[in-house]
């Protein structure tokens, strides 16, 4: 049976009611019917699912379908962003049967989710990165992603009132528009604590580069910086190095509260257990999945590590405030005027881009008072 | 007659000894498995499955194996001269980035020039670049093995600065690329059998180079100077010559490699160019023992073997290293049974002689 | 300039703390592998032990709590492969080279399959001491935590240099090294002494191994190797197969790798692939620099298979 998208709009409203808090941007999507036995999801992750980091977060999430009743979830580990997750997903509608398949990794989906979703029409595929676009993809490709720099800029408020010092460090893997939006979301929030704030970044240049990114970590524990947060896949090494260094850290990803019990002082976290299971039940219902979702702190995609010790309670105080805004949804992070940090004119005064504003996604600057550069 | 005899030995050792090989690390695998708890039929037959069960299972394990016989040869041709090159990855690496490169510069040109374009300059970028190694290597004395691994490094680094900075893409947002070459460019499927064109290319220069190389002039020469250097250069073989020629040949295949990763999967040139194809190369060379013909049945037991990876995590809960532990096992058998060649062939004259 | 920033002075001090922090490493395989090689093999998988060392050295210390034990376990596994090696190529006609791949492979196959439950815990790590409570920065005091593998390594290259040059034992390695058929008449067990001095060279690697895991970056995860490993058996070929000459090419590379990170961390911020490619750039330039086709390179192991 083939839903089409005018027929299940009604359902379009149901489905808010059973994920209120999910924010859906996009039409419909066609479900796959499934018959008898459990309904088998599959799950692909370009790394470890034990890094402490991006892969985790996922793995929590299909350690969550797993705990569903009427669910088969198969897994695989390391698959490169080549030829082979292409056969990776194939594999898994071929061989096992899978009904929905989460390739988890930003690079999976163009060109290979792209191009193997239109030969099996009865299995949906649901990327993480917020990729989708209406009637240019395959109808039974979704995306998926979550404004996790909402979870930054709180991450940077707590930065922001804990530094002595006034410099922020940022460890960053390569100078893409989700890396740079971070970056800038991180600053700002710590700038309304401390307007004379900076953050320096470094980029390693990979996802995951252990020894690189503890030399970037001690670079600037050197230059005097007493915060640290990153995005990189595995976070581990940089939280564990400020703590050696007696420095504050920022995670990311994924809660790593428990490697630096005495200076981690928040982070900023993916919750997908709650997209996935809401997905996984969609589609035991029989319920069409949405093409594009798309959520921040209101819709619960995204969230903060619980506050460390270090923090103190007039951060404390900042930082709910304005998590609170954003749970009103009448937070806006990039509102005019605001400058580069060569000093054009980004967004003109009297402007404001909501978190949902298209041009956000396609950043390519860091604010004024970032230390660093978009090239390479 | 007897040299009939010996040649049927010499035939028979060559299949007899590899298959032997192949089958004591099977074993080595199974106990290892049965070690852990695992049953090891039940691993073999869901890599059976996984690899080649199936219809779709072929088409897998084709793809996987198209770029392996490739890089494969990048290591096997300079190993005619004696010199053990491990420069695959970068070859590889080269010849995808400027055949992107090239897919923009003719873009308004016929879809079929453009192809052409394309995989040629992917072809001479990769030669040049194993040609370096070959030219330090004679001209420079620089240890091969280690220059062409240093230029892996070196080759990977230049495309990850030039496809985040110069030749960026600015569409490209999250994921760095270069700017695509069109879809009108790309190079399709084989017809009904689904699985693109790089495989062609695989097998024509399996064979191509094994005629090169095993039945001219030309590699009989090559030949010569990898057996004897010295005699080669009494003999007045130009072997700075052949040197750069054959690190070229090499080169130029794995370069190929990374002009179809471009022009029939990505189409465009990004860091996942750099997947490894290049030292999985390595190991198919060294498995088919330099052997451009037997690369094609070997980069097929191995692309299985990777093919079927993936469902041994998912039906067994084996991790995604076990199929490295395997073909560490493989690899290391078929070192070993290196030492019994000849021996068959000394067994049978040795009958015929009682 | 505020008390607690060091502005450029940040680079050079960066790239000596690199130089010490990064270096151990490199030092620990490089002399490993110097070893084999004065014996005339060339062992190319000291990566595997690399790998092998770090996962094995992660896992006894998280298990036991002894970092030290983790060391030895990450010695024992390194010379376990390494013997692997050396009973491979004992018999005629295995290519050492080749063989070193194949152990690459399979210890870096062994570490993924066994070390995925050590990927998350935190195991116990090696102490260091403090060189730099003299000073009263703080940032060259943590420069100066020097691990005590660091230190061990520093009295390992000229303990070795001596060892090959003055004693007996050394004599012989350097013998079976140049000539299989001297040291045969001499009655040399040829294949003992290299089987000794591969497992030897791989206990080193392994211990290697153990630093990255247990003090720099300090924790086990599949990606910790980034080619430390088969990059120090190039820095052999460049050290002219003396020891020391391993230490200060070690204490180079370490430092090279710092240079990247550092440059941006005072504001330098392009070209950062090309900074971190710099140390590969490095080797290739000093090899061209000192390598000939005319004459063979002094030191070097006659029997070696890469100078065929």
């Amino acid at each position: 049976m083939k839903i089409s998208a005018t027929t299940s709009y009604p359902s379009f409203l149901l489905r808010l009611y059973i994920l209120s808090r999910i924010l859906l941007v996009s039409l419909l999507m066609s479900a796959p019917v499934h018959a008898g036995g459990d309904t088998v999801v599959g799950f692909i992750y370009v790394g470890s699912k034990a890094d402490y980091g991006y892969n985790q977060a996922h793995a929590l999430g299909a350690d969550a379908v797993k705990a569903m009743p009427g669910v088969k979830v198969i897994e695989e580990e390391n698959v490169p962003e080549t030829l082979a997750v292409q056969n990776s997903m194939e594999s898994m509608v071929n061989l096992d049967g899978a009904k929905l398949i989460f390739p988890t990794s930003f690079g999976y989906y163009d060109p290979h989710v792209l191009s193997v979703a239109p030969k099996y029409p009865g299995t949906a595929f649901l990327h993480a990165g917020g990729l989708y676009q209406e009637g240019k993809h395959p109808a039974n490709a979704g995306s998926y992603f979550g404004y996790i720099d909402e979870a930054q800029y709180i991450a940077g408020i707590v930065a922001g009132g804990a530094s002595k010092t006034g410099k922020l460090g940022f460890i960053a893997a390569k100078p893409i528009p989700q890396m740079l939006r971070n970056i800038n979301s991180f600053t700002l929030g710590a700038q309304s604590v401390n307007p004379k704030i900076t953050t320096q970044v470094i980029f390693t240049g990979d996802w995951a580069m252990p020894v690189k990114e503890a030399e970037a970590a001690n670079s600037l524990i050197d230059q005097g910086i007493d915060v640290i947060t990153m995005h990189v896949d595995s976070p581990k090494v940089i939280i564990e190095t400020c703590e050696r260094r007696g420095i504050y850290s920022s995670g990311y990803h994924a809660d790593q509260s428990g490697l630096a019990p005495k200076g981690y002082l928040t982070g900023a976290e993916w919750n997908w257990p709650m997209v996935y299971t809401g997905f996984v039940k969609m589609l035991q219902e029989g319920k069409p999945l949405p093409h594009l979702l798309r959520g921040g702190l209101k819709e619960g995609i995204v969230k903060n590590s619980p506050y460390g010790p270090a923090v103190g309670k007039e951060t404390i105080a900042l930082a709910n405030a304005a998590k609170a805004k954003f749970m009103a949804g009448d937070m806006v992070i990039y509102k005019g005027e605001l400058k580069d940090n060569k000093g054009n004119v980004v967004i003109p005064a009297r402007q404001s881009l909501p978190q949902t504003d298209i041009k956000l996604e396609s950043m390519d600057y860091l604010v004024a008072g970032v230390i660093g550069s978009t090239g390479s | 007659m007897k040299a009939l005899v010996t040649a049927a030995a010499v035939a028979f050792e060559n299949l007899l000894i590899p298959i032997c090989a192949l089958l004591a690390s099977l074993l080595l695998f199974g106990m290892f498995l049965a070690c852990l708890g695992n049953d090891p039929f039940e691993v073999f037959h869901t890599m059976y499955r996984g690899g080649f069960g199936s219809l779709f299972s072929w088409r897998n394990t084709l793809e996987r194996a198209a770029p392996l016989m490739l890089t494969a040869l990048c290591t096997a041709l300079p190993a005619q001269l004696g010199l053990i090159v491990i420069g695959g990855e970068g070859a590889l690496v080269a010849g995808g980035l400027v055949a992107a490169m090239t897919g923009l510069v003719c873009g308004s040109f016929a879809p079929w020039f453009v192809l052409l374009a394309m995989l040629a300059a992917a072809i001479v970028a990769g030669g040049c670049w194993i040609a370096m190694t070959g030219w330090l290597k004679y001209y420079r004395g620089v240890n091969e093995t280690i220059a062409s691994l240093l230029f892996n490094y070196i080759a990977i680094a230049l495309l990850n600065h030039l496809v985040t900075g110069p030749l960026r893409d600015p569409q490209s947002l999250n994921k760095p690329s270069t700017p695509p070459i069109g879809n009108a460019n790309m190079l399709g499927d084989m017809p009904g059998l689904g699985v693109h064109w790089g495989l062609m290319f695989g097998l024509s220069a399996c064979i191509v180079f094994y005629v090169i190389f095993f039945r001219t002039t030309f590699g009989f020469a090559v030949r010569i100077a990898g057996g004897n250097l010295r005699a080669a250069k009494i003999v007045g073989l130009p072997v700075g010559r052949l040197t750069l020629i054959t690190c070229f040949a090499g080169g130029a295949a794995a370069g190929l490699a990374g002009g179809i990763e471009v022009a029939a999967i990505h189409g465009t040139a990004n860091a996942t160019l750099a997947a490894g194809y290049g030292y999985a190369g390595i190991l198919v060379a060294f498995l088919a023992r330099q052997n451009p013909l037997a690369v094609i049945p070997v980069a097929l037991i191995l692309g299985g073997i990777n093919a079927s990876a993936g469902l041994l995590q998912r039906t067994h809960h084996l991790p995604d290293a076990a199929v490295q532990i395997l073909q560490g096992m493989i690899f290391m058998m078929v070192l070993f049974s290196e030492t019994y060649y000849g021996r068959l062939q000394a067994l049978f004259e040795s009958r015929r002689a009682a | 300039m505020n008390d607690s920033a060091l502005g450029w002075w940040g680079v050079p001090l960066a790239i000596l703390g690199g130089a010490i922090r990064a270096s151990t490493p490199y030092l620990f395989v490089s002399l490993g592998e110097c070893l084999t090689e004065k014996s005339g093999r060339i062992n190319l998988g000291l990566e595997g032990n690399l790998v092998l060392g770090a996962m094995s050295a992660y896992a006894v210390s998280y298990l036991s709590g002894s970092p030290w034990l983790g060391v030895l376990a990450a010695g024992a596994a390194g010379m376990l492969l390494g013997m692997l090696h050396a009973w491979l190529c004992s018999y005629p006609k295995v290519n050492d080279i080749a063989v070193g791949i194949a152990l690459m492979m399979f210890g870096a196959g062994i570490a993924f399959f066994f070390g995925k439950p050590y990927i998350q815990p935190a195991a116990p790590h090696l102490p260091a001491i403090s060189f730099g409570a003299w000073s009263g920065s703080a940032q060259v005091r943590s420069a100066l935590e020097i691990n005590v593998l660091f230190v061990i390594g520093l009295g390992i290259a000229p303990l070795l240099s001596w060892f090959l040059s003055n004693t007996r034992w050394g004599l012989m390695v350097r013998t079976v090294g140049d000539s299989r058929d001297a040291a045969g008449a001499l009655g040399f067990p040829v294949n003992s002494v290299r089987a000794v001095a591969t497992m030897t060279g791989g206990f080193l690697a392994g211990v290697g191994g153990a630093f990255l895991s247990l003090y720099y970056p300090g924790s086990w995860n599949e990606g910790l190797s980034s080619g430390q490993g088969l990059i120090a058996v190039a820095l052999v070929v460049f050290a002219h197969w003396q020891p020391m000459r391993c230490l200060y090419a070690a204490l180079l590379f370490g430092g090279a790798g710092a240079l990247g990170p550092a440059l941006q961390s005072v504001g330098v911020t392009g070209g950062y692939y090309l900074f971190n490619a710099a140390p590969y750039v490095l080797t290739l330039l000093l090899m061209m620099a000192t390598c000939s086709p005319e004459r063979t390179l002094s030191g070097i192991p006659g029997e070696l298979s890469i100078t065929k």
